[in-house]
């Protein structure tokens, strides 16, 4: 575990979301309460006041069996026009994998999560490369640096059109691509088909992130890789 | 008789057992009752060939809390309030006729069977067979199969942390595909499958009722058949995320006091769920069809007790608790209707509204017919194991690198990584061996401990031996435990034959079993669940008697747990356990089929040297002399050798071996009881003291490496080139 954690001393209160079908839930919570030490509860999504929360996380799962389209049906959930009060508020949401999904659906972040090119399930390692530090999730990134933290996705190819493309490459809103353990961002690097490479962007505000690998199994080396805990650590001091 | 052989044929019960139902009525069966008892007493929910057999499996251990038969499935206490369920089931049939669906409703109908005990799954594996590749049926089964349980075990958020797979031709119209589930509860919330308690409420929660899967049980699973276009509708079709739903809601049902019982709706639907829990209890039931919700409309009471719909429980609830026990499954969006009630008179009375269309004895509902057999070996067996082995020329040295590589593609070697990277395997945060090594190793948050868990069963030896194949299962199962540093606790089987009521399946059956029970005894590990599936048979010809033993085991310290890959450079690598490797060990190998296309020979193994193998390599791993521990396995010390070195990219230098008998025996053999491991050089001294302690023999292989892979005199490769052709060997055959 980082020390540099117990250093600062924030402890945060985390709000977890809880659709029929979400499954990371109880990794986030775990993760969060016992690695990180934060405080974090569940929220079902039938919940509508989240004014008690720091920073709301959308968990990974089969939120609605994924039917029609992942996040399709669960953006329109109760606690979801909640949701959008919170991240106009400025607080911080993050959005992790089906949570990604949901987000971009709900429009709170721009582009589609398409089904993956090669059209399997993938389940793997990814090492991710941070290309804009200055956020709320990866103050404690060095730019260029990879982090190594693992996909579980079936529709994780992210699109967009060239437009939006060519707005969040201009303001820095790409915030991880696939890349190789060297950090070098190259086709066989990515595992999905994304557009170049995307694997986890922010939105105008830059307080609303949308990721597909999943944080919350890298927090312990037991598990593989502590890195996850960098995004951890960073909203933490984000505080 | 009353009843043409058409009407028979099609509840699968034979004139014989007919004349026994009538008998113990005491009258004809009405429809709806023969309908119950030709499922009751299907090969699949009755065991009537197999019960006199399986009862020679041990099934007491002082970590046994409740034993299978029961319940659902046997109790495994890990310490810490804490027990442990498995279970491993067969779909077979379905997935041979809709692949996606029966595979997919294979992992839903196990899931049901640990949840609906108050266990939380936290694992699940596979083992799979099919035809060989190069057929385009089999790629689209296998293809359909893999994305089934990917389709349904991702969705659950259960990791799937591996098991095995197999390719021989005798699994051509037949595949095989066992899922197996492994649950974690706090004691305290263990759930009975029993209706007891007169008065309380059978409530029906999830899914309705539809025409699917009718005579799943008496049809497809325990009989052969021919056309499976006309069987197509006996086919599940699966919702995962009603599945999902009915876990969490029964889990947190299994944590209130509300209930005096549960149980899933698997084979034969509410007959066998309802029958079987009311057994297991103190009465009988009384069931209204009317009050079941129906996907279809003019369904017959018929077709609702014996459909097999998917996700669905049926809930015992405490008189007066019926309504909390509702509230509780609104809130998961589930809808559940009281459809009858528990009663003390041993019957089970099945009602159309006022009329009683279904009334017989619980007792003789549940109590089929036990079939014994005397049978002889038979000689086509005695053939195959009268194989001489100097018929077979032996290797000669600069053939080996061909040979090794051909070895490394083939399909029942080659990594199965486009496979199972299509599985989510993390999610829970408790996977810390992923797939890919001899067994996977999930940690218990909270606690220092680990279980271990491993899939096994090598149909090709139980061929040509059936009895000695069935002591391997075991035992192989447990030497990949002990390569993690788990030490093995309970089993649970699922077997695999042909048609029973042939002479030489039979035989087969018999012998399996009976070299099973005794691994069993003799390695302490009792079995604590399984389902037999007989009738797997492609036009007339059985398949390999096939056991699939999926085996838990304990390692006390996460911390402590070992994988197969090399991890330092400089380690010396060892061959701990049986190193007189007879020429007779390329029998029934790997080898043998691929390079010279004879499945024949008889396989060896002294179980007395397994037993001390598995407490040495147990104590150094706990003591921490080994770096990592690979079970020989299929191909032999080479391929150990190989995979050992691609699982971390460290290479391999041997030392100049003094081999004595056939070349092809040493590199390729199959002999048993072997471990290939990896010791720091000043860990050396107390690893030999350890072996010659256990009268195990310790001999030095090489070292630890570098980016080849060389065995001097014979092998010099690239690990590169090694590492691509074991994994890519699956995807090629995969892209014609």
């Amino acid at each position: 575990m980082p020390p540099s954690l117990f250093i600062n001393g924030n402890i945060m209160k985390f709000g977890i979301i809880v659709f029929p079908g979400t499954w990371s839930d109880k990794d986030c919570y775990y993760s969060l309460n016992d690695i990180l030490k934060q405080k974090a509860d569940y929220i079902w999504h039938k919940q509508t006041d989240l004014s008690k929360y720091d920073c709301v996380i959308l968990p990974g799962g089969f939120s609605y069996g994924d039917y029609l389209r992942p996040g399709a049906i669960a953006r329109f959930s109760p606690v979801m026009s909640a949701l959008e009060g919170f991240a106009a508020k400025g607080k911080p949401v993050l959005g992790i994998c089906n949570g990604f999904q949901i987000l971009c659906e709900s429009g709170l972040l721009p582009g589609v999560l398409l089904r993956n090119s090669h059209l399997e399930y993938r389940c793997q390692w990814t090492y991710l490369k941070v290309d804009n530090n200055s956020t709320a999730f990866t103050s404690k990134c060095q730019n260029g640096n990879t982090l190594k933290i693992p996909i579980s996705h079936y529709e994780g190819r992210y699109y967009a059109d060239d437009a939006t493309l060519e707005e969040l490459e201009s303001k820095q809103r790409v915030i991880f691509r696939y890349a190789t353990i060297g950090g070098r961002v190259t086709e066989s690097a990515n595992p999905n088909g994304s557009l170049h490479n995307i694997a986890g962007i922010i939105n105008k505000t830059g307080n609303v992130l949308g990721m597909m690998p999943h944080p919350e199994r890298s927090c312990e080396a037991l598990l593989g890789s502590t890195d996850g805990n960098v995004i951890w650590e960073s909203i933490i001091a984000s505080l | 008789m009353p009843v043409c052989k058409e009407k028979l044929d099609e509840v699968a019960l034979s004139e014989e057992e007919y004349q026994l139902v009538v008998e113990r009525l005491g009258r004809e069966p009405t429809d709806v009752e023969l309908g119950m008892f030709g499922s009751l007493w299907s090969e699949h929910c009755g065991y009537k060939h197999s019960k006199a057999l399986l009862k020679q499996f041990p099934s007491k251990s002082k970590r046994v809390l409740i034993k299978p038969g029961e319940e659902n499935a046997g109790v495994i206490d890990i310490g810490d309030g804490l027990v442990v369920i498995m279970k491993v089931e067969s779909h077979n049939h379905p997935s041979a006729i809709e692949p996606y669906q029966g595979a997919a409703t294979g992992v839903g109908g196990i899931v049901r069977d640990i949840f609906t005990m108050g266990a939380r799954p936290i694992a699940l594996m596979n083992s799979l067979r099919f035809g060989p590749l190069s057929d385009s049926r089999n790629r689209y089964l296998f293809g359909g199969v893999v994305g089934g349980i990917a389709g349904y075990g991702n969705c659950l958020g259960i990791p799937d942390i591996g098991g095995e797979i197999y390719f021989a031709d005798c699994y051509s119209g037949n595949p095989l595909v066992n899922a197996l589930c492994l649950g974690i509860a706090e004691a305290k919330y263990l759930v009975r499958a029993r209706a007891s308690g007169e008065g309380n409420l059978l409530i029906l929660v999830g899914a309705d009722t539809g025409r699917d899967g009718l005579h799943g049980a008496s049809g497809l699973a325990s009989r052969t058949f021919k056309d499976e276009r006309e069987l197509r509708s006996t086919v599940q079709v699966g919702n995962p995320f009603l599945e999902k739903l009915l876990i969490e809601a029964c889990l947190e049902l299994a944590k209130t006091d509300w209930i005096a019982g549960m149980q899933d709706l698997g084979a034969a639907g509410l007959t066998s769920s309802a029958v079987e829990s009311a057994s297991r209890g103190d009465g009988g039931i009384e069931i209204d069809v009317l009050k079941i919700p129906r996907r279809e409309k003019a369904m017959t009471p018929y077709e609702v007790m014996l459909s097999e719909s998917q996700e669905r429980m049926l809930v015992v609830a405490k008189k007066g608790y019926e309504n909390k026990v509702k509230a509780l499954f609104d809130r998961w969006e589930l809808r559940s209707d009281i459809i009858g009630f528990v009663t003390g008179d041993g019957m089970a009375r099945i009602k159309e509204g006022k009329k009683i269309v279904a009334e017989a004895p619980v007792n003789v509902l549940s109590s089929p017919p036990v079939y014994r057999k005397r049978v002889q070996k038979p000689e086509w067996i005695n053939k195959l194991q009268s194989f001489d082995i100097t018929s077979i020329p032996d290797l000669s040295s600069r053939k080996v690198k061909g040979v090794l590589l051909r070895l490394l593609a083939s399909p029942n070697i080659t990594s199965k990584r486009c496979v199972y990277r299509q599985y989510d395997h993390q999610v829970g945060d408790n996977t810390v061996v992923l797939p890919g090594s001899d067994a996977a190793v999930l940690r218990i948050k909270g606690k220092r401990k680990a279980i271990s868990l491993t899939t096994d069963g090598n149909g090709r030896y139980c061929y040509v031996n059936p009895y000695l194949g069935g002591v391997i299962a075991i035992s192989e199962a447990a030497r990949n435990l002990v390569c993690s540093g788990a030490q093995p606790l309970a089993i649970t089987d699922c077997l695999n034959f042909g048609n029973p009521e042939r002479d030489d399946v039979y035989y087969q059956l018999k012998e399996c079993i009976g070299g099973m029970a005794r691994t069993c005894r003799a390695l302490k590990i009792p079995v604590i669940s399984g389902n037999v599936s007989l009738y797997n048979e492609t036009e007339g010809e059985a398949i390999y008697p096939t056991p699939v033993v999926g085996m838990v085991g304990l390692i006390d310290d996460v911390a402590q747990h070992c994988t197969s890959g090399f991890k330092n450079e400089g380690d010396l690598v060892f061959l701990l356990g049986d190193n007189a490797v007879p020429d007779s060990s390329i029998g029934a190998s790997e080898y043998l089929d691929l390079i010279h296309g004879a499945i024949k020979g008889n396989p060896h193994i002294d179980l007395e040297m397994e037993k001390r193998l598995h407490r040495c390599c147990l104590e150094a791993i706990k003591r921490g002399l080994l770096n990592s521990a690979h079970d020989c396995s299929e191909g032999g010390l080479a391929i150990a050798l190989a995979e050992s070195c691609t699982a971390t990219g460290l290479g391999f230098t041997s030392s100049e071996w003094d081999i004595e008998g056939r070349l092809d025996a040493y590199l390729f053999g199959e002999a048993q009881s072997r471990i290939v491991v990896s010791v720091a050089p000043k860990s050396l001294w107390k690893l030999r003291k350890l072996a010659d302690h256990y009268r195990i023999s310790a001999v030095k292989l090489g070292v630890v490496g570098g980016k080849r892979f060389i065995l001097k005199g014979y092998v010099d490769l690239p690990l590169k080139e090694i590492d691509e052709v074991w994994r890519g060997g699956l995807e090629k055959l995969l892209q014609r």
